[in-house]
């Protein structure tokens, strides 16, 4: 005879009858996938696979940094990725996907989780979770530096202003990048979420204004995230593959 | 007529799930088939509600798993022959069959900061702007199902919790003080540790399970954290504070 306590307490043990483990092993399977393609093609080949192929330089070493007393060993993407990984790592979405497909805490809605004792957020290391707002600040930063790279990529050294479809990629892994970025919950609290009285000044209601329309774009955070970090890598891959003569980029231009 | 087939817990916490075959009608919902199985053949069920239109939020229930008002649950949502499992709230103390004892909200929203509005105008009156209450509003659809509270992991998983964890439901009564534009608490009222916010890790299971679609994380529970890193985890804002003299 099962009592309602037991039912509750074993791992697992739901009376749920739909698939609740398909969206976290599918989640969890997507971040892990990206997770091994980009430390292997940033991190561990880096300077052995070629990042860069005419006006097209990869996002993951946008903006290019390598001075020279640096060892050849070393990627330049270690410079630029501590940035997105500490953006990522702490956005209130992607917490919530590793906690339930990493951590199981919880699995699923009503599915009990593993851990004996739980402490959230509260305690280190998760406490540092408050620090995504400092990891904002940086990927704003890191808005103009996509642009700048995509728009660079219009204008192949030698033969001037032209168009590939590297170019198309890179413009759209910039808009999907910053989108990600602006829809941010952190901004939104910056924007005008923090504010207790949007009517007082001429200031806070156009705060507000700027709130409503961030808040329209935060709703669909989930999409930007996971819409942006499908087509950083692809860009990224898309690079590796013409830089390395992999394939051969369609473009205007008659010498690249 | 139809007939479902349900599995109800019956009996307090060394009950047993007991199986029932219930005729049901087009357009019933649980609660209806659970009121037939009480009048025809389980006289004793114990099942608490009220309004039976989703207003009133006594008929909690977990059916098939899922914490759901038993009154909002079309049978029809069902496969023909399906088992519909009907269990009581697992987050809090089973009184009997499909009643629990929910009086551990009540305590906690026994501690919950009261508004201190500002002073009235000279004309004795206060004024807000319904652009600095729209927000709020949303809250105030909260029907205490305590639907969100159950199926939140940090108690329903961890009942040592309940006693640094105020819970979902609670933490909308919080940004409603704290977001009131003429609410006169300190910040740190409804952000302190006291509350628990810190124990949230943001799985969205309460506004996934709100009947009343009260995005409870996104518009509640996320602001609060981030006036809490405000309060306590942003340095610059502390400087900032200390320089300028603001609280």
């Amino acid at each position: 005879m099962a009592t309602a306590t037991e039912v509750q307490r074993r791992y697992g043990k739901t009376q749920r009858v739909d698939r609740w483990w398909v969206e976290p092993a599918f989640l969890g399977g997507g971040l892990l996938l990206f997770v091994i393609y980009s430390t292997v093609s940033a991190l561990i080949l880096g300077n052995s696979w070629h990042y860069e192929a005419g006006p097209y330089l990869s996002p993951f070493f946008e903006p290019l940094i390598k001075p020279g007393w640096v060892p050849e060993w070393i990627s330049p993407a270690v410079f630029i990725l501590w940035a997105p990984l500490g953006f990522r790592t702490t956005c209130y979405y992607y917490r919530k996907a590793y906690y339930r497909s990493y951590l199981l805490s919880p699995p699923a809605c009503a599915v009990t989780e593993p851990a004996k004792s739980y402490s959230g957020e509260s305690k280190f290391p998760l406490i540092l979770q408050n620090a995504h707002r400092f990891f904002l600040y940086v990927a704003l930063l890191f808005i103009p530096v996509l642009w700048y790279g995509a728009a660079k990529s219009f204008w192949l050294s030698g033969e001037g202003f032209g168009v590939g479809v590297g170019s198309l990629i890179l413009v759209a892994n910039a808009f999907l990048l910053m989108m990600f970025t602006l829809s941010c919950n952190s901004l939104r609290h910056m924007v005008g979420g923090g504010l207790n009285c949007f009517s007082c000044t001429a200031v806070t209601r156009g705060r507000r204004r700027v709130w409503e329309i961030q808040t329209l774009w935060n709703e669909h955070h989930r999409g930007w995230a996971w819409a942006s970090l499908i087509s950083v890598g692809m860009a990224d891959l898309y690079v590796h593959l013409v830089a390395n003569g992999v394939i051969t980029d369609l473009n205007t231009w008659t010498n690249f | 007529m139809p007939q479902a087939h349900l599995k109800v817990w019956r009996g307090g916490n060394d009950g047993e799930y007991v199986e029932y075959d219930v005729e049901y009608e087009e357009g019933m919902v649980v609660l209806d088939v659970v009121h037939r199985l009480q009048a025809t053949q389980a006289g004793d069920l114990a099942v608490r509600w009220n309004c039976k239109a989703g207003k009133c939020g006594s008929c909690s229930a977990e059916i098939n798993g899922k914490p759901k008002l038993q009154c909002m649950c079309q049978m029809g949502t069902f496969e023909a022959g399906e088992t519909i499992t009907i269990a009581p709230l697992k987050a809090f103390p089973l009184i009997r069959d499909l009643v629990t004892d929910v009086s551990w909200n009540f305590r906690v929203a026994e501690t919950m900061p009261e508004l201190k509005l500002s002073p009235p105008d000279a004309d004795g009156h206060r004024r807000m702007h319904q652009i600095d209450i729209d927000r709020e509003q949303e809250f105030r659809k909260c029907i205490e199902c305590f639907i969100c509270q159950d199926v939140c992991h940090v108690i329903r998983d961890h009942p040592e919790n309940q006693s640094v964890f105020a819970g979902p439901r609670f933490f909308t009564q919080l940004a409603n003080v704290a977001m009131h534009p003429l609410d006169q608490n300190p910040s740190s009222a409804t952000v302190a540790h006291g509350f628990g916010l810190d124990y949230c890790n943001i799985t969205k299971c309460c506004t996934e399970v709100c009947p009343e679609g009260i995005h409870i994380t996104d518009n509640a529970i996320i602001p609060l954290k981030e006036r809490r890193v405000d309060e306590y985890y942003d340095p610059v804002k502390a400087l900032i504070r200390k320089i300028s003299g603001k609280k």
